[in-house]
C-alpha cells in the first residue's frame, strides 16, 4: 500500500470511513433543499431572466444598444468574454494538470471546479455569439460548403482559431467531467429510494457497475484525457490572447500575451473557485473534505500566477518605453495617466498588490481573508481585460477619431445576467450532482485520511 | 447447474489479499465490483491493460490529418485568397498559421474518439441497466464474482476455500 509522510497534513479530516464519504456527499442530494439554497437560486434566477431579457432586446434591436462606437468597437462584450473564459481555466487545470502531477488535494475540488469551468465557458460563448449581431447566421464561422462563390472562412485568423479552441475546450471539458461523474451517479442511483429519482440517476449513470475491467479503462481514459487536456488549457487562452496580439494596435501587439493571459486566466479561475467553494463547503457541510489546507494550496497557486501577472504588467510597461516606438509608449502612458487611469490603478491594486498578502501564512490560511481577496481578484481581473481592450483602442493614430466608451444599461444588464445564469447553473449542480469526486476521494482515504494517518503514526 | 459466488468484503485490501489466496489455490476470479479502482487487483485476477490509449492516439492522428487536409483544400487549393499580404501559395508556407486549428482538431478527435470507444467497449450507455450484484458495491463494499463454469473445482471445494478468506457476506446463486 502507498504510504504518505506523517507530517503531511491530512486531506480528509475526522474519523471517516468509505460509507461516511458516500453519506456526506449523497445525503444532501437525498434530503430536502435547504432554505438558503432556495433563496439563492430564486435571486440568481431572477437575475438570469433579466439577463436573458437584455440579450433578447439586444438581438431584436441591434448592437447599437451597446455603448460601442466607431472608435471603441470592442468593450464590455469582449471583456466579459475573456473574463469568463479565464475563469473557465481553473477547472481543467485542477483536474488535468494536477492529475498529471498526482496532487491528491485536487480530488476534493476538481468536480465543482470543472462544473464551474463548463458553466463559465458557456457564459463566455454567449458574448462573441451575440456580438455578431445576427446570431442566426453564426454558423457562418464554420467551414461549410456554400453558394457565396465558395467563400471559405479564414484559417489564418485568430478569431477563427478561437472558434475551434473554445468549442474544443468546452466539449472536451464536458466529456472529461462526465466520464468522472458516471461512477458517482451510479453510487447515487444505488442509494436512491424514490423510483423516479432512481430512474433518472440510472439513466445518468449509463448502467455503470464498477467492474475491474471498467475501472482499468476508466483510469486510462482519465489519464489520457488529462494528458491531452493539459496542452489544451494552455492553448485556449494563448489563442484568446492572439485575438489581440496578432493585431497592429499599440497595447495589444505584444509577444508576451500568450503566457501572460494563461497565467491571468489561472489566477482568476482559482479566485472564482475559492469564492464558490468557500460558500459551498459551509452550505453543504463539507468542511472535512475542503478545509484550510486545500484553501492554502489554492492560495499558493494564486500567489504564483498573480506574481507572473504582475511581472507581465511591468514587462509590458518597460518594453513600451525600451522599444522606442512612440505609439507604443503613448499607449501605456495613456493607460496609467489618461481618462481610464482609474481602471488601470484598480487593476494594479487588485491583481498585483492584493495577492501578495498571501505570503503571510495567517492570511493564506484565513477563510474570511481568502474569500474577500478572491472577490478582489475577480474584480481586478475583469478590469485587466477592460484596460487592455478599451484603453488600447480608444485613442488610435488619428486624434480626430479619439473617443470614449460609456456602457449602457444593456451592457450592464447582459453582464449581470450572465452572472445570474452562471450561479443558477452552479446552484443546480450543487443540489443534484455529486459535488465531490466520490470514487477518487475514496482512493486517498487510506493514505490521506486523518484517522488512517494517526493509526500509521502509532505503529 | 452452474453456481455463481458473490463474495463481499468490507475493505479493498482484504479483497485483494483474498483474491491472491484464491488464485494461488487455482480458483479463477471472474470479476470484481468495487466503488473505486482497486490498485493492483488487475494482475491478480488477470485483467490486461486496456489498449484505449492506442485508440486515442489513432483518433488524434486522424484529426491531425483531417484538419490539414481540410485547410489545404479550403485555403490553398479551392479558393486561395491574399489576406493581409499573406498569400496562400502552399501548405508548407502557410503551416504556422494552421498549427492552432490542427492542434485543436487533433485534441477534439482524440478526446471524443477515445470517450466514445470507452463507453461502447464498457457497454455503459444512457439507459443501460446496472449489473452490479449488490447496490452496496458502489458505496463501501467490494464484491468478487466467481463461477463454477470457469473453474474445474467442485462447488463445495470452492465454497470451503472462499469461506477461509475474511469475507463479509457470501451469496451463492444457481444459473443455467
Amino acid at each position: 500500500m502507498q504510504k504518505e509522510a506523517a507530517i503531511r497534513e491530512p486531506l480528509i479530516l475526522g474519523e471517516k470511513s468509505y460509507k461516511d464519504i458516500t453519506d456526506d456527499v449523497v445525503g444532501p442530494i437525498q434530503g430536502a433543499a435547504p432554505i438558503g439554497w432556495k433563496i439563492m437560486i430564486t435571486i440568481s434566477t431572477i437575475i438570469a431572466i433579466y439577463g436573458v431579457g437584455s440579450i433578447l432586446y439586444l438581438l431584436g434591436t441591434g448592437i447599437g444598444v451597446w455603448g460601442l462606437n466607431k472608435t471603441v468597437g470592442w468593450a464590455w462584450d469582449i471583456t466579459n468574454f475573456v473574463w469568463w473564459v479565464g475563469i473557465g481555466h481553473a477547472g481543467t487545470l485542477i483536474s488535468a494538470v494536477l492529475l498529471l502531477f498526482r496532487q491528491k488535494w485536487r480530488m476534493a475540488i476538481n468536480r465543482s471546479a470543472e462544473a464551474m469551468t463548463i458553466f463559465a465557458v458557456i457564459m463566455a460563448a454567449i458574448f462573441p455569439g451575440i456580438h455578431m449581431g445576427r446570431i442566426w447566421v453564426s454558423y457562418w464561422v464554420l467551414p461549410l460548403p456554400n453558394q457565396f462563390g465558395s467563400l471559405w472562412v479564414n484559417f489564418n485568423s485568430p478569431l477563427l482559431w478561437d472558434v475551434f479552441a473554445i468549442s474544443t475546450y468546452f466539449s472536451v471539458s464536458l466529456v472529461f467531467w462526465y466520464i468522472g461523474l458516471i461512477p458517482d451517479f451510479a453510487t447515487i442511483r444505488d442509494r436512491m429510494t424514490k423510483p423516479l429519482a432512481k430512474k433518472i440517476y440510472g439513466v445518468l449513470s449509463f448502467g455503470w457497475s464498477g467492474r475491474a475491467k471498467h475501472w482499468n479503462r476508466f483510469e486510462e481514459v482519465s489519464l489520457v484525457l488529462a494528458g491531452i487536456a493539459t496542452p489544451l488549457v494552455f492553448s485556449v487562452h494563448s489563442i484568446v490572447s492572439m485575438d489581440f496580439a496578432t493585431s497592429v494596435v499599440p497595447g495589444w501587439h505584444t509577444t508576451i500575451f500568450p503566457p501572460y493571459f494563461v497565467s491571468g486566466a489561472v489566477f482568476s479561475g482559482f479566485a472564482m473557485v475559492q469564492t464558490l467553494l468557500l460558500i459551498m463547503r459551509k452550505g453543504m457541510k463539507l468542511e472535512n473534505y475542503i478545509h484550510v489546507k486545500h484553501v492554502e494550496y489554492m492560495n499558493i497557486v494564486i500567489i504564483v500566477t498573480g506574481s507572473i501577472v504582475g511581472v507581465a504588467y511591468l514587462t509590458e510597461l518597460f518594453i513600451s518605453w525600451y522599444s522606442g516606438v512612440e505609439y507604443e509608449s503613448y499607449a501605456f502612458i495613456n493607460r496609467f495617466s489618461g481618462p481610464y487611469s482609474w481602471s488601470y490603478w484598480i487593476m494594479m491594486t487588485c491583481n498585483v498588490i492584493s495577492p501578495q498578502l498571501f505570503w503571510f501564512k495567517k492570511i493564506r490560511r484565513s477563510l474570511i481573508a481568502t474569500f474577500i481577496l478572491s472577490i478582489v481578484v475577480n474584480i481586478g481581473m475583469w478590469f485587466e481585460r477592460y484596460v487592455i481592450i478599451v484603453t488600447s483602442i480608444h485613442r488610435d493614430y488619428d486624434p480626430s477619431s479619439w473617443g470614449e466608451f460609456h456602457p449602457t444599461s444593456v451592457d450592464v444588464g447582459i453582464f449581470i445576467g450572465t452572472l445570474g445564469i452562471f450561479f443558477t447553473l452552479f446552484l443546480a449542480f450543487a443540489r443534484f450532482f455529486p459535488v465531490l469526486a466520490l470514487n477518487e476521494l475514496k482512493t486517498i482515504l487510506k493514505t490521506s485520511g486523518e484517522n488512517y494517518k494517526k493509526q500509521q503514526a502509532n505503529h | 447447474m452452474n453456481k455463481v459466488f458473490h463474495v463481499m468484503y468490507d475493505d479493498d485490501d482484504t479483497l485483494k489479499d483474498a483474491a491472491s489466496a484464491l488464485v494461488a489455490k487455482g480458483i479463477r476470479v471472474k470479476d470484481v465490483f468495487s466503488p473505486f479502482p482497486i490498485h493492483g487487483i488487475d494482475p491478480i485476477i488477470g485483467v490486461k491493460r486496456t489498449r484505449l490509449g492506442i485508440a486515442a492516439f489513432m483518433f488524434a492522428t486522424t484529426g491531425t490529418t483531417l484538419a490539414l487536409l481540410g485547410m489545404w483544400y479550403f485555403m490553398i487549393s479551392d479558393w486561395p485568397m491574399n489576406i493581409g499580404g499573406k498569400p496562400s501559395f502552399s501548405l508548407i508556407e502557410n503551416l504556422p498559421a494552421f498549427i492552432p486549428v490542427t492542434f485543436e482538431f487533433s485534441v477534439l478527435c482524440g478526446a471524443h474518439g477515445m470517450a466514445i470507444t470507452y463507453l461502447l467497449r464498457n457497454g455503459t450507455l444512457p439507459g443501460m441497466p446496472a449489473s452490479n450484484p449488490d447496490p452496496r458495491s458502489t458505496d463501501d463494499k467490494f464484491i468478487m464474482e466467481i463461477t463454477t463454469e470457469q473453474n474445474a473445482m467442485s462447488a463445495d471445494e470452492m465454497e470451503a476455500a472462499i469461506k477461509e478468506t475474511p469475507l463479509f457476506e457470501l451469496s451463492i446463486k444457481d444459473y443455467k
